[in-house]
Formats: C-alpha cells, structure tokens, sequence
C-alpha cells in the first residue's frame, strides 16, 4: 500500500473517531445539566475544555467558558483543529485522497456529515443541536459498522483500524478525566458524593457504557468506573482494550516482526497499561497517570509515522 | 404532460422527428416521460441532484469562503442514439483512431508523409503539440492513443460530424458512468422497455486495455492511476477510475525513479510500477525532459519509458494529431495509412496559416466558428453568427499576428434535446463524446457524454461556460437511423 495512502486512511480513522468524541464529551454535560436539574449557568463547561488539551487556544481566544463558547469551540470552531467541524473536514481531505480503497457507501456518508456540519454551523446550543450531536454519533457506529462489514482485511483496514482505537483509547482517557475537573477547584475527587453516581453515570452513558458496566459492577462508583473504562478486557471502548486491539493490527501490519520502531513503542505502552491496577492508581493520582499515558500514546503515533509513512 | 408543447423550432432533434412525433426508437422513452407531471419530472430531477451532490463529485464555487460546493448541472432527460447510429460512429471512430495513431508513429519516426507531402511539414513543426523528446519513441504494442473521447455534434441534416479527436486522456467518463447509475435509480422503468447497452463494464476493459501494455515478463503487472492531486479539476474521476479497477492511485510524489525503473513508495518498502495510467500532461510528467518546475511529475520517468521498463497511457507526444489545424487533414491521413474514405465526416475547415484560406476566413468572420489550435474548454473561441462586431475585429487581429494559432470552420446548426428548464421541457443544444480504448483491439464504450448548452441559444455545452450533462442511451435496436 502506498504510504501516503496508508498515512490518510490512518488519520481518516482518527478524525472520524475524534468528531464522535468530541460529540461524547459533550453529551456527558447534557447528561448532567438534566439530570442534576442544573440550569444553564450553573452548569460547568470549563471541564470539557480543559480535558480536551486545547485549554491554551481556549483561553486565548475565548473570556468566557460558557455554554454557547465551549459548544462553538467545540463543536463548529474553523481554527481548532480538533472541533468536530475540522475533524470532519479532515477525515474528508484524508477520504478524498483515498476514495480508491475504500467502500463508496463511506465516502458518502462522511460527505453527508460534512455538508450536515455546515448547514448547522450557526447554532450554539446544546438544545438546538441535539438532533446534530445524535447524528454525529450515530454516523460513527456507521462508519465502523461499514469498516468491518464492507472493508477487505488488508493494511487499508488495518490502518484504519489502528487509529480508530489509538483514538478511542485516547478519547476514553480524557473523558475519565473529565470528573477530575470537574470536580476542581475542591481537588478531592476520589470522596465519595451523593451526586457519585450520577456523574458517573454520565460518564458511561457517554460511551454506551452504562448497561454493560452495570452487568459487571451492578452499582456506580468511582473505582470501579476507572477499573472498567480503563481495563475491561470485554468492553470495546476501554483504554486496554483499544490498545490490544491497535497492537493486533500493527502486528499484522508487520506479519509479527516486532523489530520496527512503532511496534517497539507500542508494546512498551500496552505492557504499561497491563500492569497497572487502580489501587495504586488512584493513589498516584488518576490525572497524573491519564498526563503520562497521553505523553506515551504520542510516542506510538510518532512512531508509526517513522516507521510507515514516512518512506 | 410536458411534452405535449414541446417545438422542435427547425432543429434536428435527438427525441422527436417532428412537433408531436418521436423518433421510431424513442417513442417507449417519450411515453413514459409523458406519463410523469410537471411536478414529478422536477421532483426526479431534484433527486437526481441530490445523488450528485452526496457522491462528492463536486466543486467549489469560487471565492466562496463558506466552502459551498457545487455539482455540475446534470439533466435528467436522457439522449438517444439509435443502434444503427451508433454502429456507424462506431466504425468511423474506430478507422479515424487506427489512422492517427499510424499517423502519430510516423511523424516521431519516419515522418513518411510529410516526406510524401501528404500535410505541410511547417504545419506539424510550428505546433506547439509536436514534442522534439518524443522523436524516434516506439511505445509498447506500437499505440500512442490508449485511451480517447472523440467529440462530435449533429448537425441540421441528422448526420454526425467529429468537431475534435481528444487524443490526451480526455476527462468526462466518469460522468458517463455516474450518470447511468443516477437514471437506473430514477427511471428504473425506462430500463425494462428499453434495450439501452450498459456502460458499467467500463472499468474491465480499460484495466484490459493497460494490462496488455505491460512489458514483457512482467505477467502480474503493477498497474496504477497517476493524479496530479486532489486540487485537479478532474481528481473525482482519478479516483473513480482506479476505484473501478482496483489499482492505487498515486501522485508523482508518491513514484521514484532508480536505475530507469519506476517505483511507488509503499509502507513496505519501494515496489515496482509496470503500467501509469497518467493524467498529467505532457510538459509535466518529468520536469527532466519538459518543463522543469513541474512538481506533478516524476523525474526520470521518460527514460525508464524509453527504456521499456514501464508503459504510459497514453503516450507522450499524441498531441500532434489532436492539433486542431492537424484536424483538417484527418480525412487525407486515414486515406494515406489506411487506403480508405473516411466513415466519420470531418467539419470543412479552414487553416488560417494558409494565405488564400485566411483571406476567406478574414472576410467571413460572421458566418464561420474560429478555434484556436491549442485550446479547449470552449476558450479561445469565436461563435461568427452570435458574436459582436467588436469581437470580430479582435480575432481579426489575433488571427493576423498568429495565423498558426486558429482555424475556421462554418457554423453547424447544432441539433437539440429536450431539456428540463425550470417547469417545462425546452429544446437545447448538444454534442456527444464517446470514449475509445486500444488495447489488443479498439473497443468504443456504447454509450458517451453528451454536452447540454443550458443557455437557451448557447452553441456553447462546456462546463465552464453554463454547459451541462445528460446520460447517453445507446440503443441495442437494429432500427432507423435518426
């Protein structure tokens, strides 16, 4: 496979992922607002954006983490790169120069997201958007139902595969996160409250992850949230299990030879995350072990652009 | 309902013989149509829009900072071609590609008729089409021209004329193809009376076409699409041409060139190319030989041809024969190569770099079509009849200062089709391009893009000056000739 064409279908992948992210995130706020029966000043916007790891453009660029500024940079803003809309955009140009590999049905739906997003660009609420948001993440188990179910199992799915989970892994992390900002300036995250569940609960529901959680653990706390968003090994949007799966594909990628760069990187992040346990986790710190696990996810991406798109 | 008023105003029309009466072959299509109201004909064409527009085969209307794109205007009335037609524009396309293709192997090589002064040797030296690095070439199989559109129009009298021969990978299948699968899904009826000839296979025969020309050994060969990226006008179909066959498509970064073989940077490594299908042209596919700041092509890669370690569709140089002053001696060429009359009548044209038929072309500016030699997309060009006296004198002296530039033709009284404009069904001028592969043999796909001037009036159907697109049915029938 052509490397350039292998570097698009990677970041297609990613993009497409983060817009649905993007739309999570947001939706644990809508989640909250409802059910704490916050009204809209009270409710806290900052956390979403300080999670994102864009708070520095944020603050440069906005006086106020209010709704209307966290929905606009968020969700429709042309200079972060990161916004659904650029995302979108992004995932597009990377479909456009790849349209050759992959199944028509996916060029077509990405379009259709893509003239959606322009057409709702003006809107800044949550309520007027949330038909958008819904179809946004909706788009994403189309896209990678149509992955799995049209898509040969050559590198072009491998990639996309890849950093569809690198992606995920990432975006689950960050929403783990959430709660610690969330949370701020009282800095005592792991006190149980009686809004626990609640917030928790948003947090899962986020990721579809509310039913099958509640099979595993029955009842919401915060331990054994991070347990399962972090290392179920059955649930498909957990931090572990993205990464095994991104491990797999690579190794297909390199039918087994663990000698390239990106598989060296790799292995040293998923054995990082095999043995941890979130005792010593949250004793640590869960913020700090989410900074140096992102710091570490960087060094795989690094390493995959050095090892295959880079010839 | 629409096309109960419909005039055909003394035109030839594509549809109808006469006011109220269908050609023979028509007729199941002019039912039908007639069977749908205003309001669903619109109701169809504004589906057939959407289908367009959701496949991403669309453009940016200029200057516009929201990024709102654009498709190109496509009309849902499809054109006819009766088989008996299309069985002469077949033969005649096919003796015409024979013939230049000779052509173009002589004049890099022998150059036996200017030697036999069949055509002027000035005339093929001044064009600007004739590339000196080409001289002495043999390509694989001895085709230049693998893949071509050859452009006709019909005129007042029902009878087909070539206006060009498009002999340099010309762009526009992708819309035939396109089209066909928009009218399957909004006249699915019109499919079962009709036996319209699919166009579908397109993709098999051309993959044919290029795998035929690998060299020798190379049995599995690497065939792939060349872009010149995705800011090209034409990107959609590179694209879709390499999606149909199933090849990588590349640009000329993405291609090395070591020790005069062609190679694609690949995330395993560098892995041989065999056959490029390429859409960048001549003076940029390797800025060794021609222009040297073009950043399209592969450098090196002319050498690597020469050598025979890779095949180009089409070949460097097949510009010489689509020259539009070269366009006038077609009919002596196919007779000099071939020993035959042509079959496809070429327009009467006159060569402006020829004193007596300047003279001509400079006192009858009002009546006749002047084309400059190198340009297309409807540029450089003077409509006599709908032009402005002050436009005359313009190309009066363009014409004078360079008279190798231009040639002259009478202006043909276009024939039209019925076109859905707005509410109603009104008669609007068309042309008709047909694509050519050759390979082992010269296959025409029964089909073509047909070209609507949306103007009404407008003899003009480029895209870039208000033209539009309609699906072409080409008929199985043994039937009359329209």
């Amino acid at each position: 496979m052509l490397s350039r064409v292998a570097n698009s279908i990677y970041w297609m992948a990613r993009y497409l992922e983060r817009a649905d992210c993007v739309a999570r995130f947001i939706d644990v706020n809508t989640h909250l607002m409802l059910d704490l029966a916050l009204d809209q000043n009270a409710a806290q916007w900052y956390p979403l954006i300080a999670t994102s790891g864009d708070d520095e453009d944020f603050n440069q660029r906005y006086t106020q983490a209010d709704e209307r500024a966290v929905v606009r940079f968020m969700t429709f803003d042309q200079k972060n790169p990161n916004s659904i809309l650029q995302s979108i955009f992004r995932a597009r140009e990377n479909a456009r120069t790849v349209r050759e590999v992959i199944p028509v049905e996916m060029w077509e739906k990405i379009n259709e997201i893509y003239h959606l997003t322009q057409s709702q660009s003006r809107k800044r609420s949550v309520a007027d958007l949330q038909d958008y948001y819904r179809e946004i993440r909706q788009s994403g188990h189309l896209f990678t139902g149509l992955m799995h179910n049209t898509m040969s199992r050559d590198m072009g799915w491998q990639f996309a595969h890849m950093g569809q989970m690198l992606e995920r892994a990432d975006k689950t992390a960050r929403l783990l996160d959430v709660k610690y900002f969330l949370l701020l300036p009282h800095n005592d995250v792991w006190k149980d409250s009686a809004y626990d569940a609640v917030q928790w609960g948003a947090v899962l529901k986020s990721v579809n992850a509310l039913e099958m959680y509640r099979q595993q653990f029955h009842t919401i706390n915060y331990r054994d949230v991070t347990q399962f968003l972090l290392f179920s090994k059955a649930f498909p949007r957990s931090v572990q299990f993205c990464l095994e799966d991104a491990e797999a594909a690579l190794k297909t990628l390199t039918n087994g030879n663990g000698d390239s760069k990106a598989a060296r990187e790799m292995a040293t992040l998923c054995r990082t995350i095999r043995t941890s346990d979130t005792s010593h986790i949250i004793s640590t710190g869960l913020h700090e072990f989410i900074d140096i696990f992102q710091a570490n996810l960087n060094l795989v991406d690094e390493a995959i652009y050095e090892s295959y798109f880079e010839n | 309902m629409a096309l109960e008023t419909y005039k055909t105003d003394g035109f030839y029309d594509e549809l109808f013989a006469s006011d109220g009466m269908a050609h023979l072959s028509a007729h199941p299509l002019v039912e039908q149509l007639d069977t749908l109201s205003r309001a669903e004909l619109k109701r169809r064409q504004k589906l057939a829009e959407d289908i367009l527009y959701q496949s991403g085969n669309t453009f940016n209307v200029y200057g516009d900072k929201k990024g709102t794109e654009k498709i190109l205007p496509f009309d849902i009335i499809p054109r006819m071609v009766s088989g008996a037609d299309w069985a002469k524009l077949e033969r005649g396309i096919a003796q015409r590609i024979t013939a230049l293709n000779l052509f173009i192997q002589d004049i890099y090589n022998d150059q036996k008729i200017l030697k036999d002064k069949v055509i002027p040797s000035e005339l093929i030296f001044s064009s600007a089409c004739y590339l000196k690095p080409c001289e002495g070439l043999k390509p694989p199989k001895g085709v230049w021209t693998h893949i071509s559109g050859t452009d006709f129009v019909r005129d007042g009298d029902g009878e087909f004329y070539v206006l060009e021969d498009n002999l340099r990978c010309p762009s526009g299948i992708s819309y035939v193809l396109e089209n066909r699968a928009v009218l399957k899904r909004i006249m699915p009826a019109a499919f079962h009376t009709l036996k319209i000839r699919p166009v579908s296979d397109y993709g098999d025969h051309l993959y044919k076409t290029l795998k035929h020309i690998a060299p020798d050994g190379r049995d599995d060969p690497n065939i792939i699409v060349l872009t010149p990226g995705i800011y090209n006008s034409a990107y959609f179909e590179h694209a879709y041409l390499a999606q149909q066959m199933g090849v990588p498509l590349a640009q000329g970064s993405d291609l090395v060139v070591e020790d005069d073989k062609v190679y694609m940077r690949t995330t395993a490594g560098l892995k041989r190319v065999d056959v490029i299908y390429r859409r960048i042209d001549d003076e940029f596919i390797d800025p060794q030989i021609f222009r040297k700041e073009s950043l399209l092509g592969v450098p090196g890669i002319m050498n690597a041809y020469r050598k025979g370690n890779v095949a180009l569709a089409n070949a460097p140089g097949t510009g010489i024969a689509d020259d539009k002053a070269i366009y006038a001696y077609v009919p002596k060429i196919i007779k000099y190569y071939l020993g035959e009359d042509a079959i496809a009548n070429n327009v009467p044209t006159y060569i402006c770099e020829d004193d007596k038929e300047r003279e001509y072309v400079l006192a009858n500016l009002d009546k006749l079509v002047v084309k400059a030699v190198n340009l297309s997309g409807g540029y450089g060009m003077l409509i006599g009849p709908k032009s402005t006296k002050a436009e005359q004198k313009e190309f009066a002296a363009l014409i004078k200062a360079r008279p190798r530039d231009y040639i002259a033709q009478p202006t043909l009284s276009l024939s039209r089709a019925p076109t859905l404009i707005g509410n109603s069904i009104e008669g609007r001028h068309v042309d008709f391009r047909p694509y050519s592969l050759y390979g082992e043999e010269i296959f025409t796909l029964p089909g073509g893009l047909t070209r609507v001037a949306l103007k009404k009036g407008s003899l003009v159907v480029n895209s870039s000056q208000g033209g539009g697109s309609k699906d072409t049915w080409v008929l199985e029938d043994e039937g009359e000739a329209n």
